[in-house]
Formats: C-alpha cells, sequence, structure tokens
C-alpha cells in the first residue's frame, strides 16, 4: 500500500545535534520525514525521541540552555536558521501534548485563539472555521450544543480532541503529537488513532509513543531511537516485521525496554 | 475585511513582544528603584541631624526638643528590648502551635484551625493596640504585675528588671502584645516550613518505633532548622518595625530605665507620636534619622531571614 | 529509675500536651480579641455611626467621612499598585529565567513585603508631604500602594509558577507570540490566584495606621477631595482610642470592629475564591 503512494519529502533532517546544557541528546541525526503520511518516533524513556519532536517547532527555545546544530528542512527551507521566525514557523506546524492542554476559556475561544492570530476572519467565516475543525477533530456532535463553555469542562479524551482540532484549525502542513494518547483511557485511544488515520489526508504527521502496537497500527514510517541515536528508520511493516538491526528487533519483541 | 500582510503582521508582533517584555521588565525595576528612593529620601532626610549628632546620636540618651538635643539610645533600646521579649514569648508558642498544626490535629481540623491562625495574623496591628491598652493593661496592672514584683522584683541580679509600680504600661506589656501580635505569623511562617518534611523521611522514623515528638525533635527540626530560624527572623523584622501594637502601651516615655515595668520608647512609637507635632528642622530630622536606624536594622533581618528561608528552598529543590 | 520506654512516652506525652496548650493559647487570644471588639463596638455601633462626621469631644457623631476616606484611599491605592504588582510578578515568573534581574528583585520584594510600614510613611512624606506642603489623600493612597505593590507581585509570581507549562507550550505551538501567550493564555489560568493576592492585598491595607500618620493625616470634615488631608478609619480609631473623651473612645471601638471584621471578611473572601479554582481546576 505504502509502495503504492508517491513520496515526497517534507522534512529533512541533517547531522541534527541536541544539547541540554552539556548534555548531547540527539546525536548527528539524518531522517527524511515523507509528506501526508505518519511517521512514529519509538524508542525508550529517554532515547529523544520527544526532543527530536520538540526540534521541528523549535519548542525548546522556551528554554535558555537548550540548543540544537545542523539542519532541519521544511520543504528545502531550513527551520534552524537564525532568522526564521518562530511564531509563523509553528503556524505552519501545529502540535499536540500528552496532556490534554485545553486554554482557560470557552471551548470556541480554544480553536478561535490561534486562527485570530494569523488570519482577520469575519464572524461566520471563523464559525465556519471552528465547526470544520470540531468536525475534523470528530467531536463537533459532542460539543456543539456548549460551544461557550469552557475547555475545561469536558472529558480527557474530549479535551485531547479539543486540542487537535485547535492545532488543526489554524491549517498547519504538519502535526506533531507528543504521546497523544498517553493520558487517555482505550476507548479514547482509539477515537484518537483512527482520528491520525483520516488526518493524514490533509497533514504530515510526526507521532511520539510509547507504545509499539500503536506505533504498528497508525503509522507509514517508523524510526527507532536509543541513546540519542537514531539506529533504524524505515516503513513501518519493514520495521516491525523484519528489522535491519539487531537493536531494534530487542526492543520491539519485548527483551529490551 | 483587513488584510495584513504576513510580514508586517510579524513585525508588529516582535514590537509588542519588546514592548510587553520590557513594561514587564520596567516594572520590576521599579521595585529596585522603590528601595533606593527609599534609602535615599531617608538619608537626605536625615543629613541635618547627622551633620548635628554625628555617630554620637545612636549613644546619646539625650531627648530635648526645647533645646534641640536628640539621641538615638532610648528608642533603639526600647525596640530592641520589645522585640527580644516578643520573641521569647513567641518562638515556643509558634513552635508548638506549628507542631499541632503538622503533626497532631486530627486531618478534619488541620485546616480550619490553620486558617484561624492566619486569620489572627490578618487581624490590623491597631486593634491588637488598642486591646492592649483597654483589656489587656488593667488586668496586668491588677493580677500580673504585684506578682511579679513581688516575686520576680525581690529576686538577686535580676530583680531590678522587675521592679516598679504596677501601671500597666510599660516596655514588658509592649512586649506581650508585640508577643502575642507575631505568634500567629511565625507559626504559620513555621508550619509551612514542617510541610516540607518528605513524608517519607517522617514515616521511616515512625517505622522504627519513634515517638511523635522524638520525630518532630530529631527529624522534623533538623531538617528544617534554617527555615524555622528564617520564620523566626521574620517575625522579628515584623516585630522590630511595628507600629500601633507598640505606640498604644509602651508608655511613650524617653526614660532610660532598668526596670521592663516602666514605660518607655520605640523607635517606631516615637515616630507615630512626634513626628506630625515635631517643630523645628533638627527635631523633624532627628525622627527621620530614627526611621533610617529602623529601616536598616529591619533590613538587614529580613535579608538573613529570607536568606535563610531561600536556602532551605534550595535543599528542598535538590532533595526532590 | 523508670525504662526508657516509660520515659520516652512520658517525654512525647509532655511534649505534645505544650503543643495543644500552644493551640489552645492562640484560639483563646483570637476568641479574646474578638469578644472584646464585639462587647464593646457593638453598643457603639448606632446608625449615626455612618451617618455622621466625626464630632468634637461631648457631642454626637459617626465616623462617615473616616469611613469615606478609608474606602476611597484604599481604593485609590489598590488602583495604583495592582497593576505595578502584577507586571513585575510576570516578569519574575516568565521572562526572569535569565540575567540579574529577577533573582535581587525576587529579594528585595521579600524584604519590602515585611518592611516596617511606618518607613513607608515617612518616605512619602519626603518626597511627597514635603514638596507639595501638606497632608492629602493621594499621598497617603501612594503609601497605601506601595504596601500593595510587593504583595501583589508575591502572589502574581508563585500563581504564574503554578500554571502548568505545558499550557505556555500549547499557546507557543499555535504561533502565538509571547505577549499574548502570556496576557491572553498564562495570566488568565492564574487569575483566581492573583485575584486571591490582590484581596489579601486589600485587607492588609485597609487596617494599615502607620504609614497614613505622616501622609493623609486626618480631617475633622466631610471631604472629597483627594488633595486634601483626609480622614480615614485607622487613624481616627488611634486618636480617639488614646483620647480620654469616652464618647470618643466609643467611636474608636466602633471603628475597630469596623475594620476588623471587614478585614476578616476580605482574608475569608480571598481563601473561598482560592479554594473554589483550586477544585474546578
Amino acid at each position: 500500500m505504502i509502495a503504492e503512494k508517491i513520496v515526497t519529502p517534507k522534512l529533512v533532517v541533517r547531522n541534527l545535534n541536541f544539547y541540554y546544557g552539556k548534555d548531547r541528546a540527539l546525536k548527528d541525526i539524518n531522517l527524511t520525514i515523507p509528506e501526508k503520511m505518519v511517521t512514529a518516533f519509538i524508542g525508550p524513556s529517554g532515547c529523544g525521541k520527544s526532543t527530536l519532536l520538540r526540534a521541528f517547532n523549535r519548542m525548546y527555545q522556551l528554554y535558555p540552555k537548550q540548543k540544537a546544530t545542523g539542519e532541519i528542512l521544511l520543504d528545502g527551507e531550513n527551520i534552524l536558521d537564525k532568522k526564521q521566525d518562530l511564531n509563523s514557523l509553528r503556524a505552519k506546524i501545529g502540535m499536540v501534548f500528552q496532556k490534554p492542554t485545553p486554554f482557560p476559556m470557552s471551548i470556541y475561544d480554544n480553536i478561535a485563539f490561534g486562527v485570530k492570530l494569523y488570519q482577520a476572519l469575519n464572524r461566520h467565516d471563523m464559525d465556519e472555521r471552528v465547526e470544520w475543525a470540531l468536525k475534523k477533530a470528530a467531536l463537533w456532535a459532542e460539543v456543539k450544543d456548549k460551544l461557550k463553555q469552557s475547555g475545561t469542562g469536558l472529558s480527557g479524551g474530549q479535551q485531547q480532541r479539543l486540542c487537535i482540532a485547535r492545532a488543526i484549525a489554524v491549517k498547519p502542513q504538519v502535526l506533531l503529537l507528543d504521546e497523544p494518547t498517553s493520558a487517555l483511557d482505550p476507548i479514547s485511544t482509539a477515537h484518537i488513532e483512527k482520528l491520525i488515520d483520516e488526518l493524514k489526508e490533509d497533514f504530515t504527521i510526526v507521532i511520539v509513543t510509547h507504545n509499539m502496537q500503536q506505533a504498528a497500527r497508525v503509522s507509514d514510517y517508523t524510526a527507532y531511537m536509543y541513546l540519542g541515536d537514531l539506529i533504524e528508520f524505515g516503513d513501518t511493516s519493514t520495521v516491525f516485521t523484519n528489522p535491519k538491526r539487531k537493536e531494534t528487533e530487542d526492543y520491539i519483541t519485548g527483551r529490551f525496554g | 475585511m483587513p488584510m495584513f500582510s504576513h510580514e508586517a503582521r510579524l513585525k508588529r508582533q516582535a514590537l509588542f513582544d519588546l514592548l510587553f517584555r520590557n513594561l514587564t521588565r520596567a516594572a520590576a525595576f521599579g521595585v529596585l528603584a522603590l528601595l533606593a528612593a527609599i534609602i535615599v529620601s531617608l538619608i537626605v532626610g536625615s543629613m541635618p541631624a547627622i551633620h548635628a549628632f554625628g555617630p554620637g546620636f545612636l549613644a546619646s540618651s539625650d531627648w530635648d526638643p526645647v533645646n534641640d538635643k536628640f539621641g538615638a539610645l532610648i528608642p533603639i533600646i526600647g525596640t530592641l528590648v520589645t522585640s527580644g521579649i516578643a520573641l521569647f514569648i513567641a518562638i515556643p508558642v509558634s513552635f508548638g502551635i506549628a507542631i499541632f498544626l503538622t503533626e497532631l490535629a486530627p486531618r478534619i481540623l488541620r485546616r480550619p484551625l490553620g486558617v484561624a491562625i492566619e486569620l489572627l495574623a490578618g487581624i490590623p496591628s491597631i486593634i491588637y493596640g488598642m486591646w492592649g491598652l483597654f483589656v489587656f493593661a488593667p488586668l496586668f496592672a491588677d493580677h500580673l504585675e504585684p506578682w511579679i514584683n513581688k516575686h520576680l522584683g525581690s529576686m538577686p541580679g535580676i530583680g531590678q528588671f522587675f521592679s516598679g509600680p504596677p501601671m500597666g504600661i510599660g516596655i514588658l506589656t509592649a512586649g506581650i502584645i508585640l508577643a502575642i501580635m507575631v505568634i500567629p505569623f511565625i507559626a504559620s511562617v513555621m508550619r509551612d516550613v514542617f510541610d516540607v518534611v518528605p513524608t517519607l523521611l517522617k514515616e521511616s522514623a515512625y517505622g522504627l518505633g519513634a515517638t511523635t515528638w522524638e520525630v518532630v525533635w530529631k527529624v522534623v527540626l533538623p531538617y528544617t532548622r534554617i527555615g524555622v530560624a528564617g520564620g523566626i527572623m521574620l517575625g522579628l523584622g515584623r516585630s522590630l518595625g511595628e507600629t500601633m501594637a507598640v505606640t498604644f502601651v509602651i508608655g511613650n516615655a524617653h526614660e532610660l530605665s532598668k526596670s521592663l515595668l516602666m514605660p518607655g520608647n520605640s523607635i517606631s512609637s516615637a515616630l507615630a507620636n512626634e513626628f506630625t507635632e515635631a517643630v523645628g528642622d533638627l527635631y523633624t530630622s532627628a525622627l527621620i534619622e530614627l526611621g533610617l536606624i529602623l529601616f536598616f536594622i529591619t533590613f538587614i533581618v529580613l535579608s538573613l531571614a529570607r536568606f535563610m528561608l531561600y536556602k532551605l528552598g534550595k535543599r528542598e529543590g535538590l532533595a526532590s | 529509675m523508670l525504662n526508657l520506654y516509660t520515659r520516652r512516652r512520658i517525654i512525647n506525652a509532655a511534649g505534645l500536651s505544650i503543643s495543644v496548650l500552644a493551640m489552645l493559647l492562640g484560639l483563646f487570644w483570637l476568641c479574646w480579641i474578638l469578644i472584646t471588639l464585639l462587647d464593646h463596638g457593638l453598643p457603639a455601633l448606632a446608625p449615626v455611626v455612618f451617618e455622621q462626621v466625626t464630632p468634637p469631644p461631648g457631642s454626637p457623631g459617626g465616623l462617615l467621612n473616616a469611613i469615606a476616606g478609608s474606602l476611597m484611599m484604599t481604593l485609590v491605592g489598590t488602583l495604583i499598585g495592582t497593576p505595578i504588582g502584577i507586571l513585575a510578578g510576570t516578569y519574575l515568573a516568565e521572562f526572569g529565567q535569565r540575567g540579574w534581574l529577577a533573582p535581587v528583585t525576587r529579594f528585595i520584594n521579600d524584604v519590602l513585603l515585611s518592611a516596617p510600614s511606618i518607613v513607608i510613611g515617612l518616605f512619602v512624606y519626603e518626597v511627597y508631604v514635603v514638596k507639595v506642603k501638606h497632608f492629602s489623600g493621594w499621598a497617603g493612597a501612594f503609601a497605601l500602594s506601595i504596601l500593595v505593590i510587593p504583595i501583589v507581585i508575591r502572589t502574581t509570581e508563585n500563581m504564574l509558577r503554578l500554571v502548568p507549562s505545558t499550557l505556555r507550550e500549547a499557546a507557543a505551538a499555535l504561533g502565538a507570540p509571547q505577549w499574548k501567550v502570556i496576557t491572553l493564555v498564562t495570566l488568565r489560568a492564574a487569575r483566581a490566584g492573583i485575584i486571591t493576592g490582590v484581596l489579601l492585598a486589600v485587607a492588609r491595607i485597609s487596617g494599615e495606621t502607620a504609614p497614613l500618620l505622616f501622609t493623609a493625616l486626618n480631617n475633622q470634615f466631610w471631604s472629597k477631595n483627594m488633595d486634601q488631608p483626609m480622614a480615614n478609619l485607622p487613624v481616627v480609631i488611634f486618636q480617639f482610642a488614646m483620647s480620654p473623651y469616652e464618647d470618643w473612645q466609643r467611636l474608636a471601638w466602633a471603628g475597630a470592629l469596623l475594620i476588623t471584621f471587614s478585614v476578616l471578611a476580605l482574608n475569608i473572601m480571598a481563601r473561598v475564591i482560592f479554594r473554589q479554582s483550586a477544585t474546578t481546576h
């Protein structure tokens, strides 16, 4: 199935190194993330998979002492360049976090928050955009009658879908998911996994997950990382059924990690 | 629909970011400027007195507005002695309250009792002063002072500190009222400090068969020693600078007396009573110099207090 | 000689009893003070207290001008102090990771938090009253605002630090510039806590006497002019309580009751707001 698709590179990582102060957390990572597909990063805790994800929208820059060297090309343009404006980068690359992060405002305003930052939509267009995003995130039916209520009053799974809706409402090109289901129950997890499958029609998705079954279920490509190194990267079925490296096999079969 | 070019929008947001950041920075800087302004204005205001009396101001017990002769010794001693008495009483009581609130009180009572103590700390100091003057001082004069006179006043050595007519007001009364005022304050800081002791640590001590008292004395207190000292210093800073609770009951007399039962004066009560009525530049300036001395003393005490509390906080941060 | 275990138990029981006694002593004083206030204050709290201005000794009167003056100066002091406090607290929590300014400011602010309020009065006297050559309500409000600032800074910083960093990251991940992240998301999430801090600051300044002595002074008459000496409850209580006149002392008790119960009400309100916000999160 993957072979039938034409693979276009969306994000290209070249010689990426990452430092927390003096600690080197990523070592010479080279990787190509294909457009409109789901790429999963797996590996044991502390392997650098979240660090790599957070380099794509330069989230690390909120904190002093964290820095990245090398190149990350988004459609050929180096986003680690000093001249790259952070805010417009983040408008192009959306992110959803481990725990749901609804803002302390209404459901409607949660979605409109990001849109208002870069587009001046009139009332009607904004209503449509909110509805579109909530429908995409499979939340519309549940919240359409309570858009004015606080986003913090929803259940955990609903909150996470609200955060996905909020991220896609901006119409980003890439969606970064940082263990998006680790705080959710199995039913909400299934909801989100189904959603990921639908969202890849429109977005390039990169997902970090602890759960190997999840990676196998939702992703087209998988990267296995260990201690800051990228051990293996390839299409998911190969990585899971016929890994090239012994370390990967050990991890996947549960002999390690 | 207004269309902003992407570039212009980014530029504007960068500008707003810069403005907002610098606005908050200016406010933070304002706090430092405020401190500097307080110190400078007090020094400028005390210049005439500093010129007239020099360092001898600190050691002179003169206070003669008619002949323009002033010295700070009596109010400084009054301030230190009243605060000393206050801490002497407040430390054990606050310690007991904090132990009760963290280790002994049943869970359901902890919060309401803690709130009650905090409310006690919130009562304006003028109320303590009034209560001291109208309720405590008469009782003190009628019942406690005669007893003190009889028993402590006749003791060799310390007797001289406890003799004198039972007037109800004076240094000792001021110290006691101050103690009542700072107890809830020190107690709530101590309670917060005791709360940082990891439960695991206490449980391991209980697990060895230690009694509650032993856990408090041998685990909680050593662990929080520096924070407890910080809390006490904070209470000391409070009582040194307290005006109203003292002014009502200290007697406001510029007299140096050995007896704690005699009226005296503290820096803050001298300011409260005399400042608006002070005639002549030198009188005013001498009072401002008193204020400068008070600010200087409390600044050092409070700095030490904060330093100690930070140290506890840091160790806590490392331990966790 | 008692055996070791018995001795340990006795020491334990003695220590703990003393602790219980200390607690009872604390509560005893709280009750005693409140009962005294009610006992002396309630009989004096007639409607006339709210209808007439402070009288000369021997004539009937109330505290109307003092209540109004206190309200006005507390309001203005809070309005001046709060925005500065929130901004500076925001700097400490959100921008303070690097550089020397934040740690130094934090330290100085903690010291100012318990600095003697009478010195603040002296300071405002020196820099303002001396310049304009008369006592005034404005001077009183300035002195009070200086007391508000450190309290609001401390609570704002603490409350912002309680906001999980993922919320900041989530807003930043949408491409929001930092000032929007802070004003629209972080400060909003910390709102209840900050309101609590402001209420506590109002409670603190509404009972403060010392800083008003040399700034607002007092005014026997009805005055809404902030540029004139201004009556206020604490200073009136101080003067009337220290006076030999019984009718003045009665009014002082009425004022003391009013102040104490408004301060306690503000304190309790602050706690309720904070607790409610804590349960909804």
